[in-house]
């Protein structure tokens, strides 16, 4: 299958490969699965006192539309507040990707990984 | 569309006789063999071109076990693998992610038995699951199931990856 310039692209030079520590308290962090192709990814967010998010970094396995998606969405994520990032929608990184409609449920995944990044974030500060 | 299970002669069930499958499936490849129809009309040569391709499609699903189950569930209305459900419990998820890891730095370092070693664990782990399966089946506990398939797409997904690199490696 034919993957566009941009898939390729992070791809190729992913972006923010790697794990924040799960124990910091500004530190939040999502993994979501797909069972429809067996991918795992992980998300991980890090705020500052003022909520905004000053660092992202993923771990994606699985193919290269869902690679590209978390790799989009680390560079989407810095500089935004929790509540920006909570709004990213699937179809919004789907749209950036011109990813094909069999591959949409990677930016699925990727919108779930930060809403449960988000979600892990609130449940650890209490909000 | 036949059943899968009634197209190979098997019971509707998770633990299914692998050998019977072989043998039925050859026999109906042989049966719709293009050879056979040559001197047939157009409508029998394009029935058995249907036939074998069903075959191929029900042999496919019902060899491998997470497709299996997840076909089982099918036939009672439960879709198991929707695609905008990605939520999975976190020690399964976890436990994946520590696998890919160990895979990964055992890929960088060339080291083929370090990926025998996990291979072999998660073939065990793979196989305790489609056990417990195969009682949540007999039991009708369908929604234990689809957890269960669910997770069991993962489990055969690293194995099939892992001997991928094993073979890559080995090439």
């Amino acid at each position: 299958m034919a993957y566009s310039d941009k898939v390729l692209d992070h791809y190729e030079n992913p972006r923010n490969v790697g794990t924040l520590d799960k124990n910091d308290p500004t530190v939040g962090t999502g993994m979501v699965g797909a069972p429809a192709c067996g991918d795992v990814m992980k998300l991980q967010i890090k705020v500052n006192d003022a909520g905004i998010i000053e660092d992202a970094k993923f771990k994606t396995y699985g193919c290269g539309s869902a690679i590209a998606s978390s790799s989009l969405v680390t560079e989407w994520l810095k500089g935004r507040t929790i509540d920006e990032a909570y709004a990213i929608k699937n179809s919004d990184i789907a749209e950036e990707l011109a990813l094909p409609p069999v591959k949409i449920h990677c930016s699925v995944l990727a919108e779930d990984a930060i809403k449960a990044a988000v979600a892990d974030l609130k449940a650890k500060q209490g909000k | 569309m036949h059943n899968f299970f009634a197209l190979f002669q098997l019971p509707e069930q998770f633990d299914i006789d692998m050998a019977k499958l072989e043998t039925n499936f050859r026999a109906i490849q042989s049966a719709s063999h293009p050879d056979r129809y040559v001197t047939a009309s157009d409508a029998e040569k394009l029935a058995a071109i249907q036939t074998a391709t069903s075959a191929n499609e029900a042999y496919k699903t019902l060899k491998n076990p997470a497709l299996r189950a997840a076909y089982l569930l099918s036939l009672q209305g439960i879709t198991a693998i929707a695609e905008t459900n990605t939520a999975m419990p976190a020690d399964f998820l976890m436990q994946q992610m520590e696998w890919r890891e160990a895979i990964e730095d055992a890929e960088n370092a060339k080291d083929v038995s370090a990926l025998d070693v996990l291979l072999g664990t998660i073939r065990a782990e793979s196989k305790n699951l489609q056990h417990l399966l195969s009682e949540q089946f007999k039991q009708q506990q369908l929604n234990d199931a689809t957890d269960g398939t669910r997770k069991l797409i993962f489990m055969e997904k690293v194995q099939a990856d892992i001997r991928d690199i094993i073979e890559k490696l080995e090439s």
